[in-house]
């Protein structure tokens, strides 16, 4: 047996392909727990389904993926429960529950690993509220919050049950800069008082230079880059800049 | 040339015919292991039974009422009117009453459940269910398939209570029929078996409305017109599908409970 792994997550060539076409063409990494890892790459170029991979949303087709040492690849639904607790997942657009008030939804995983003691329910959900600074809004129903709301509140939802990780799906897309500003320093900020491993995944360059301990730039189904923002910052590659300048080479 | 063009269809259908499959093996499995939400189940039946309550007492009523006065009119032609009721009464419980609830529950139920489980679908809800550790199946199929188990047995019962109820109204108060000959007939031909068919054809649709409106839900894709399609499918699909193992069911249960025979 030798000595266990600091990662908490290990993806080695991990491969994936949806309508013929091929998305994930053997994704290489490995993310130690605790450190905060931004996912860079264009719209459409994996990101997202390199993510649902983590979190068993998604079977590869094939590769390995390891959390904590355990293999998940080829894991069914129900041998997924356990892992998929350990992981909280901020998806693009919320996917709050639109039936519930945005109390029930944050205490919806509580509510299912049988937490029937609605004060505890309630002090948590308070907590989480708070941490996402989001008090107040518990009656509301996801239909009546903003854009940035819905994140928090999904947010809230995913932190309640103190996961060791969280993934977070495009969180400042379709934002605008003062509230993108307010979920990069919340993601932050639970980095410090949690201490959670987090993956961002983003096409953001402000939000990158705000929450990133390292980055990787993911380029046709490849890890293209893999080091600190210092390093990202510094490279004459030209996809890296180009990336960094927004600039392409589309002729006008 | 038809071949290549069947070919895809049947597989198509086979494909489909599985899917449901394992969702039944799925929700049954879990029932079985006890993974049931009470809560939601009760909601449900709320939902399912007591929401449709307006829509299968009106169908009951008119279905009965029309059924009575067609067959009055023939009948009575040929002087034998009373055999309405016993007529009325055992179409009703054998075909009519658990055929039109089905049907009914299908628009209704059917479509509501499409609708519901696509737009969670679309809109990341699912995929937040399991990212949540619950699975949907138990979460959204399972007390929706309890409820309606449990609610279509008693429509259908309910549903043959009305029409007769109406049918006896108009036979009697309409159309002159004596109204000691409409009960005894009645009761003399009607036996405690063709309701137990009818129960039995009630529990049976139930499990084709559950089924196809949620697996037409979780398979609903491309977000909008998508849960539109879904949707029109659940109760197209439930719809033919009751009116087809009608007539197999109605086949087999006579030879279980055979028409006209005291059991």
């Amino acid at each position: 047996m030798g000595a266990p792994s600091s990662n908490l997550i290990e993806v080695r060539d991990l491969r994936q392909a949806i309508g013929g076409q091929e998305i994930l063409r053997g994704v290489n990494i490995d993310i130690p727990k605790g450190e905060t890892l931004v996912l860079l790459g264009q719209s459409g170029g994996g990101k997202s389904v390199f993510l649902r991979h983590l979190i068993g949303l998604m079977r590869p087709l094939s590769g390995s993926i390891r959390i904590e040492g355990e293999e998940i690849a080829r894991l069914d639904e129900r041998q997924l429960e356990p892992v998929r607790r350990k992981i909280g997942m901020l998806f693009q657009d919320g996917a709050l529950f639109d039936s519930m008030s945005v109390f029930d939804n944050i205490a919806f995983p509580l509510r299912e690993r049988g937490e029937r003691d609605e004060k505890v329910i309630r002090e948590k959900v308070a907590r989480s509220l708070e941490l996402v600074s989001l008090q107040g809004q518990e009656k509301k129903m996801p239909v009546n919050l903003s854009g940035g709301m819905r994140k928090r509140a999904s947010l809230a939802r995913a932190i309640i049950s103190e996961p060791s990780c969280i993934l977070y799906d495009e969180p400042t897309a379709g934002l605008d800069p003062i509230v993108s500003d307010t979920i990069n320093k919340l993601i932050r900020r639970l980095q410090s008082q949690l201490r959670v491993t987090s993956i961002v995944v983003t096409h953001d360059m402000i939000s990158t230079d705000h929450i990133a301990d390292r980055v990787a730039l993911l380029k046709e189904g490849r890890i293209h880059f893999d080091g600190t923002l210092n390093a990202l910052h510094s490279s004459t590659d030209p996809v890296i800049t180009d990336f960094i300048e927004g600039r392409s080479h589309e002729i006008d | 040339m038809k071949f290549p063009y069947t070919f895809p269809l049947t597989r198509s259908f086979c494909l489909y015919l599985g899917q449901i499959a394992l969702l039944a093996g799925e929700t049954f499995t879990s029932i079985l292991a006890g993974r049931i939400r009470w809560r939601i189940v009760l909601n449900q039946i709320v939902e399912i039974g007591f929401g449709s309550q307006a829509v299968v007492i009106i169908t009951g009523v008119f279905t009965g009422a029309v059924f009575t006065a067609q067959i009055f009119f023939q009948f009575n032609a040929l002087n034998m009117s009373s055999a309405v009721g016993p007529v009325v009464s055992i179409a009703l419980c054998r075909e009519l009453g658990p055929v039109l609830t089905g049907l009914m529950v299908a628009g209704r139920v059917g479509a509501a459940m499409s609708a519901e489980i696509g737009t969670m679908k679309v809109t990341e809800q699912i995929d937040a269910l399991r990212a949540l550790a619950v699975n949907p199946v138990d979460y959204l199929v399972v007390p929706r398939a309890m409820a309606i188990m449990i609610s279509m047995p008693l429509l259908v019962g309910e549903c043959i209570f009305f029409a007769l109820t109406a049918s006896y109204y108009v036979a009697t108060k309409i159309l002159d029929v004596n109204s000691v000959f409409f009960l005894q007939h009645m009761w003399a031909y009607t036996h405690g078996k063709d309701m137990v068919m009818a129960l039995t054809k009630g529990f049976v649709f139930a499990l084709i409305v559950v089924f196809v409106g949620c697996q037409q839900g979780l398979s609903t894709r491309n977000g909008a017109v998508g849960v539109g399609r879904s949707t029109t499918d659940a109760v197209v699909i439930s719809s033919l599908t009751i009116l087809m193992v009608n007539f197999f069911l109605t086949m087999a249960l006579n030879i279980v409970f055979p028409a006209g025979k005291h059991s």
